[in-house]
């Protein structure tokens, strides 16, 4: 308000005129929030049901359904990764037995952080990994998605032990485990996630399957 | 305002001045969304509703918005305009919001909108504005949709891939593939391609326009 009163060059505006402006914005502000308050409010309940149904899609990918009686997305635990990140572990149970957690890990690939949903059971199978979210480049990095091809689904039923965890590594690296032509930073970043994904478990195996 | 006038908007808004290739606004959804025919077409849509909402309401406000509050008050809408859109999207068409949900927003920095509310909302009745908003939106679709179609056939060999889960299952008949799938050329779906088709279409818009006999317009975006 007070540069009104000093600004000697260019047309200085007058302060009621000022006034109306301000009170003008406040007021479409004010109606528009309203709007915005009123959409918030009809569409939060959708919202959040869709929210729970993409977990549930994601979970049920790495959870199969014969594996419990409960509802995975509502049983969980909150832990501490290997890098002090927190994690929510989802579980699976079966007659009250926990017989399978899943959890989210996170790799470094070619373009950004990756995320995926790891699977694994009470027994340390791995029950099946997931790709959630990634940046890698079409055509060639995202062929870890299920849905344009099946190398993914190459690590369910493995073990650390089967094979031993120094081959959870590409071909490249002296591993057991294919890169793809032209592309072998996503996959190494994919098999180091899970690698941690792996150690995760073998480390908290009591916490994460006493289930209480 | 006369039947002829009404047929101008349409006119200028789907083809003559067309957002994109005429008037060469919104390049960053036009570039980033147009890796298949079907995103450039759901961001399109989104583009347009959005466009024919906010130009709508500034036209009725148009005589209490002053000029000098009148950048702020435009962006207030179109923001509110786009975050119904993302709320009701997320809520009514999750399987959309999966593919268009990061895009959205970008909506409300897409210059476009904005263009047309200062140059013609500002200044017309409402049913005019929202004609101009809606029909320049569809017009945005189609070079989105043009340019997407392009990018898609020579980057994957596919046309419309995806589009069931953005128009409903009954329209899996038009998901076509063209060329087999090792045969695409990557640069196309990578941001070079964007560039590169969005640049020919425009060529062959204005060779179109050359031999109906018209007057290339290119300074639609100054026209204000």
């Amino acid at each position: 308000m007070t540069t009104s009163h000093t600004a000697s060059d260019g047309p200085a505006i007058s302060q009621p005129k000022m006034f109306k402006h301000g009170v003008i914005l406040c007021l479409f502000c004010l109606g528009f929030g309203l709007v915005l308050a009123i959409t918030n409010e009809i569409t939060l309940d959708d919202i959040s049901a869709r929210a729970i149904e993409d977990k549930q899609n994601s979970l049920s990918q790495v959870l199969p359904d014969e594996l419990h009686d409960n509802n995975p997305v509502t049983d969980t635990l909150t832990m501490t990764n290997a890098e002090g990140k927190e994690l929510t572990v989802f579980r699976a149970r079966k007659n009250g037995q926990v017989t399978g957690v899943a959890y989210e890990i996170f790799g470094s690939g070619y373009a950004g952080e990756m995320k995926l949903m790891m699977g694994i059971a009470a027994d340390g199978k791995l029950l099946g990994v997931r790709v959630l979210a990634h940046k890698e480049t079409p055509g060639l990095g995202d062929k870890i998605e299920v849905k344009k091809g099946p190398w993914i689904e190459r690590f369910t039923g493995l073990s650390v032990g089967n094979p031993p965890i120094e081959r959870w590594k590409v071909k490249k690296d002296g591993g057991d485990f294919d890169q793809f032509a032209g592309a072998t930073i996503t996959p190494r970043a994919v098999l180091k996630a899970i690698r941690s994904g792996l150690e995760f478990f073998a480390e908290n195996k009591t916490a994460l399957t006493k289930g209480d | 305002m006369a039947n002829s006038d009404y047929k101008t908007i349409v006119k200028d808004g789907l083809w003559d001045n067309n957002g994109v290739f005429s008037m060469l606004l919104g390049m960053c959804p036009a570039m980033a969304m147009t890796t298949s025919a079907t995103n450039g077409f759901g961001m399109g849509l989104a583009t347009a509703v959005v466009m024919a909402a906010s130009s709508w309401l500034v036209a009725i406000f148009r005589n209490q918005i002053t000029t000098e509050v009148r950048i702020p008050v435009y962006i207030l809408i179109v923001a509110a305009m786009v975050t119904v859109v993302d709320l009701g999207m997320n809520a009514w068409m999750h399987e959309l919001y999966k593919v268009l949900g990061l895009f959205i927003p970008l909506i409300v920095s897409n210059c476009l909108p904005l263009a047309r509310l200062e140059a013609f909302a500002a200044k017309q009745p409402p049913f005019p504005a929202f004609l101009d908003g809606l029909f320049m939106g569809l017009g945005f679709t189609i070079a989105l949709t043009a340019v997407g179609a392009v990018r898609e056939i020579i980057g994957s060999g596919t046309l419309f891939a995806d589009a069931s889960l953005l128009l409903g299952p009954t329209f899996k008949v038009i998901e076509m593939r063209l060329l087999p799938s090792d045969m695409g050329v990557l640069m196309m779906i990578l941001p070079p391609g964007g560039f590169i088709v969005t640049g020919m279409l425009v060529v062959v818009k204005r060779l179109l326009d050359l031999r109906a006999g018209k007057e290339i317009q290119m300074t639609g975006a100054h026209a204000v």
